[in-house]
């Protein structure tokens, strides 16, 4: 058993010239829970893509079991045992629970889909502690964390000798979490190798043997579980102190300051419950929580996105309920939203660097006509020096700047109109550590210079370091709000599982 | 690091329309070669001319049909709107009301605006597929035009300016084309320097994007059906002009022709990328060979093999070459 | 059951529609309710199912055929040549005429999957390629076919249209195909999330070459039984099949967007579609009229099976 192992030998991977992977040596074995850690954009999804099939390295070797392989579609990494569980789920959402697991590795007798299949396809479900999904339920009526279930019992159903976990347990509540490593454990004794890739330390604590941490498409080291202290890891992953990434921490922002955006009793079908909250001015507020939690929604409301929402939302006194994006980004009210999904919200991936940029303040050109608008472009240059924009030529398609590059053209697209509210979507996801260090300065100067942040968020540290205030969001409603000395990691975590820790709880 | 990234990065964007264009134009002009072999009347400008005014109906038609499916839609409504304007301004110039007979024309475009604010309609506040959508609208037309004229040809008159419109020369030029340039220099400059030129293209890519950029995606929506309406009811005027006479299923052999012209032209049939240039010469395409085929007196089935058989080709190049470069 | 009901309420809505319809025809009709009338209603019901079922396979998989009528009339027209004289020659005749029809699926098939092409630009170019045939064979309706054997599968027998059994069994040879193998279930995976099917390890090209050739053997059935019914080929009957399989498809709750629906719910909606055209022949409206309120009551029924959109609270829905 202990011959069968997965190795991969100076593995490079990159895309249209942005590298993502680096001569990759790694390796892991049979029997084992190995965990990968990692910035967003360290090579992580990347690293698991190969293994599954899904991409070609450019250069070097994999190879499974001492033999070298290269898999031109997932199909054919399945065939070998190497089962992937993606992040972006891979579920079909028209089709039934229990068809889903089947397709996943039917057996037939005369064409026809065996009958026992399904009894299997039951047992996996049962097995991760989905006992309460139908079989016959339909995946799009299922709720992330079934889904997830879901995933987790379609990945055991194929019986793989490589298990590949991409953030797995993302919307697991505890008790879930635990049934499901259960189950790796069992598959552990069984002889299965496992990749785990997980941004809770105190999962990959649990679970895993070693660890492997990557950065800017590297492996920097592997190590066993115990062998290095939490900061110890942090540090590795990040590659530097969190001082250096994060400015300064500013002046808390006085009670005198105006009170920009007020949103109070706000909900919206179920998933936004009497969420109340304020911004002032040159204050950076964090929206906190697992992932989901209603704070997306939040967004969304404020900036007209949903229909049917109740309660009351305010910018500078003005009331925004029944508006629409159109109006509120008018500058009279100047909202400005930078969505969560930048590939498919954010950017249209296929046109320019300048239409990208020019997009939201077409509307501005006087009757309509582009030649008469002098002004914005003069601003947008001043936009592009100020961010530090690096690209080739502003005719190029957004495609070819990397992620940072990307984000900074989101970024311009709503600064040039100069708003005074600005909503951010988890606006670091996927960013290299550079480009992230230069956006949190440049949300710390646009408070500075007054503007109202809101900072939705995932990530602890951003929002421990950067913002004033964070509301830590629990299924649709503010389960809490912290500031000052009590936003802290321990309280984040806690509040968003919505647990109370020892007596400093407060309401 | 998306698929998106990696598909889009090895595409030379700006070079990819240029291509289009040089390919169809170099089309164009073998089919004149080709033709000369078979017919040396070919290359005389009074044959060349003649085409250059039939291509004109076809590609001010067209224009609607590319600023639809710049916006990633499609107008199957184009067959039965020609049809129906042309009866509407051939009854109304020859009605014994002066005043309806001197508005005729204008009675001609708002059918056009009509049936673009109905196709607007299912498709930008149902969101009904624009598929199903205007083929249900085209019946629509279809059976009012039948009951409205008993199934007989209409009778009327054809108003004197449609008829100079489309078969008048000025210095020698077919009239018909002069207009088909007025219309494509305005139409070129709305792409490129106007905010509702650039909100189609980029509608035609991410409705998501444009629609969170705060953009009014429902107006642009709506006027692209209505100028795609009023492009049909235009061309259709000037056809009414050319053929002296309206009558059932005239627009019937339209649809095909504008879709091919539109999207062998190099415009995305998914929306969103595309130049006018590429239309034009499109439009010109198509005349030439099916003016071809005719001259070979091939028979109308074969007409209509070959002629999907070359679309189906050149569709195939560009998907392959998409293919390649991977966008 | 509700569940069921629940999961597929459009197909359920169109059937109550199609019950009540036809209620309304058979009571509109001057003749009630006979064998005569049934008959005829039913094998004018299976044409259109037929074309509506090959519609359906290249909707299910996200795409949509505008050559259907095309490969009906093509199929039909090479009928008219085939389908007589020996018992032999007439199975043998059955297999090239569909064998035609899967060869015509699958040039849309691999030019959609293989050479990058938009099924809707794809199929109108095929459409016009294998319409030129069906003229070029026969310019001119005509031909003839073996009448024996389409009494046999046009009559009724015990008072049950031979037409009717046939759907039936086609219907039920492909629920179960679809619903219990491994490539049906493909099917409906692919038009759901091709990419999710690609990560599970479906050989997404190869289904979809599935798809369109299934599509295309249908369709060939359907151009066969126009022969039965109608006794000649002609290439002329295109455009309406098209449109109406389509129309069909949508109103039996077939989702354009793929993965939904089933080949039940097309025969529904064709039959919704047919029992409509014929009611109106029954009417006393004018006969001019008929073709407005036809498409009148297409746009009505699509646009009413659009009205959830109202019901969607989140705008960014309604911008894929």
């Amino acid at each position: 058993m202990a011959d069968r192992y997965v190795e991969l030998k100076s593995v490079s991977k990159s895309y249209g010239g942005v590298p993502a992977l680096t001569a990759v040596d790694f390796r892991c074995e049979p029997g084992r829970v190995h965990a990968i850690l990692g910035e967003n954009g360290a090579g992580k999804s990347t690293l698991m893509k190969l293994l599954a099939g899904v991409i070609q390295p450019d250069a070097g070797t994999i190879s499974i079991g001492g033999q070298t392989v290269r898999f031109s579609s997932p199909r054919e990494a399945a065939e070998q045992g190497t089962v992937c569980m993606f992040q972006e789920l891979s579920l079909m959402p028209h089709l039934s629970v229990g068809d889903n697991i089947v397709l996943a590795a039917p057996r037939t007798r005369m064409g026809m889909i065996e009958r026992s299949v399904y009894r299997e396809a039951r047992e996996a479900l049962d097995l991760v502690g989905a006992k309460s999904i139908p079989l016959g339920a339909r995946v799009s009526g299922l709720s992330l964390s079934e889904r997830q279930l879901v995933e987790i019992a379609k990945a055991v159903f194929r019986k793989p000798k490589l298990l590949i976990l991409d953030e797995a347990t993302s919307a697991l509540t505890s008790e879930l979490v635990e049934t499901v490593f259960g189950v790796l454990r069992m598959l552990k004794e069984q002889g299965v190798a496992i990749l785990f890739i997980s941004h809770r330390m105190h999962e990959v604590d649990a679970i895993a043997d070693r660890i492997s941490v990557f950065r800017n498409g590297r492996h920097i080291e592997t190590f066993d579980v115990g062998a290095r202290t939490t900061d110890e890891i942090v540090g590795l992953m990040i590659g530097r102190s969190l001082e250096e990434l994060f400015p300064p921490r500013r002046a808390p922002v006085p009670d005198t300051a105006p009170v920009v955006l007020n949103v109070s009793n706000v909900s919206w079908a179920s998933q936004l419950v009497d969420v109340s909250l304020a911004a002032r001015a040159g204050e950076i507020v964090g929206l906190g929580g697992l992932d989901a939690q209603g704070q997306q929604q939040i967004m969304h409301a404020v900036f007209g996105v949903l229909r049917g929402v109740t309660g009351r939302i305010t910018l500078n006194g003005k009331r925004l309920n029944g508006l629409k994006p159109p109006r509120v980004k008018q500058s009279d009210i100047g909202l400005a939203l930078v969505p969560e999904d930048r590939k498919t919200e954010g950017l249209i991936p296929s046109m320019s660097v300048a239409q990208n940029m020019r997009l939201a303040v077409l509307g501005r050109a006087p009757f309509g006509l582009l030649d008469l608008d002098g002004s914005s472009e003069a601003r947008l240059q001043e936009l592009i020096e100020r961010l530090a924009l690096t690209y080739g030529s502003l005719d190029d398609p957004i495609a070819t700047l990397s992620g940072g590059n990307q984000q900074k053209v989101v970024l311009a697209k709503w600064l040039v109109l100069s708003p005074k509210c600005l909503l951010l979507m988890d606006p670091t996801r996927g960013i290299d550590l550079p480009t992230k260090a230069q956006i949190y300065r440049l949300l710390t100067d646009l408070a500075a210079e007054g503007m109202a942040v809101i900072l939705q968020s995932t990530d602890y540290e951003e929002l421990i370091h950067l913002c004033d205030r964070v509301y830590v969001f629990y299924r649709g409603s503010v389960a809490k709000e912290l500031t000052g000395d009590h936003l802290t990691a321990d309280a984040l975590i806690a509040a968003s599982m919505n647990v109370h820790l020892h007596a400093g709880a407060q309401a | 690091m998306t698929d998106a990234t990696e598909r889009t990065v090895t595409s030379r964007w700006l070079n990819r329309d240029r291509v289009s264009v040089l390919l169809i134009a170099l089309g164009c002009v073998a089919l004149l070669l080709g033709g000369s072999l078979l017919y040396p009347g070919f290359l005389k400008p009074g044959y060349i001319l003649q085409q250059l005014q039939i291509a004109a109906f076809l590609g001010i038609i067209a224009t609607g049909a590319m600023l639809v499916i710049l916006l990633g839609e499609i107008d199957l409504s184009v067959p039965w709107t020609i049809t129906g304007t042309a009866i509407v301004v051939i009854s109304a110039s020859g009605s014994s009301n002066p005043l309806v007979a001197s508005l005729a024309i204008p009675l001609g475009l708002c059918l056009g605006i009509a049936v673009g604010l109905l196709n607007a309609i299912g498709v930008a506040v149902f969101r009904v597929p624009a598929m199903v959508w205007t083929l249900a609208v085209n019946a629509m037309l279809l059976g009012a035009a039948v009951f409205y004229t008993g199934n007989s040809r209409p009778n009327g008159e054809v108003p004197w300016l449609a008829t100079q419109a489309a078969t008048g020369r000025t210095f020698g030029i077919p009239n018909a084309f002069l207009v088909w340039l007025v219309v494509a220099a305005i139409t070129v400059w709305v792409l490129k320097r106007t905010v509702y030129g650039n909100y189609l293209y980029a509608l035609g890519n991410s409705r998501r994007a444009v629609f969170l950029a705060g953009a009014r995606v429902r107006l642009v929506m709506v006027a692209t059906f209505v100028l795609a309406g009023v492009f049909s009811s235009f061309g259709a005027i000037l056809l009414l002009g050319y053929t002296n006479q309206a009558y059932q299923g005239m627009g019937d052999p339209y649809l095909m022709p504008v879709i091919s012209a539109v999207v062998i032209g190099g415009t995305s049939i998914q929306g969103g990328r595309g130049n006018y240039i590429g239309t034009f010469a499109g439009a010109i395409f198509i005349t030439l060979l099916s003016s071809i085929l005719s001259v070979m007196q091939m028979p109308p089935a074969a007409r209509e093999m070959i002629f999907g058989a070359i679309i189906l080709v050149m569709l195939l190049v560009h998907g392959l070459t998409n293919k390649k470069e991977g966008v | 059951m509700m569940t069921w009901l629940r999961q597929n309420a459009r197909e359920t809505i169109a059937a109550l529609a199609l019950v009540i319809l036809f209620a309304g025809y058979i009571a509109i009709h001057p003749r009630g309710f006979s064998t005569y009338v049934v008959t005829i209603w039913s094998n004018q019901g299976t044409l259109l199912g037929l074309a509506a079922i090959a519609q359906f396979f290249v909707v299910l998989v996200k795409g949509i055929d505008l050559s259907v009528g095309s490969i009906i009339a093509l199929t039909n027209v090479m009928g008219s040549f085939l389908l007589n004289g020996s018992p032999t020659s007439i199975a043998l005749g059955m297999a090239v005429v569909l064998t035609v029809g899967v060869a015509c699926g699958l040039v849309n098939g691999i030019a959609v999957v293989y050479g990058g092409v938009q099924p809707i630009v794809t199929t109108l170019a095929t459409g016009g390629i294998f319409g030129g045939i069906a003229l070029l064979l026969r310019p001119t309706p005509g031909g003839s076919i073996d009448e024996t054997m389409s009494d046999a599968l046009t009559y009724a027998v015990a008072g049950i249209p031979v037409s009717a059994v046939i759907l039936v069994i086609v219907l039920v040879i492909l629920l179960v195909l679809l619903r219990r193998t491994a490539v049906g279930l493909g099917l409906y995976a692919i038009g759901s999330s091709e990419q999710s099917a690609y990560m599970t390890g479906l050989r997404v090209n190869r289904l979809k070459l599935v798809a369109y050739g299934s599509s295309g053997f249908v369709a060939a059935l359907a151009g066969t039984y126009v022969s039965m019914v109608t006794l000649t080929g002609d290439p002329n009957i295109a455009p309406s099949y098209t449109l109406n399989s389509i129309a069909a498809v949508v109103l039996g709750g077939v989702a354009l967007s793929g993965g939904v629906g089933s080949p039940l719910g097309a025969v529904i909606g064709a039959l919704i579609l047919k029992t409509i055209s014929s009611l109106m022949f029954f009417s006393g409206l004018p006969p001019l009229a008929q073709p407005f309120f036809e498409g009148l009551i297409l746009a009505t029924a699509i646009a009413l099976g659009a009205l959830g959109v109202f019901q969607v609270r989140s705008r960014l829905e309604l911008y894929r």
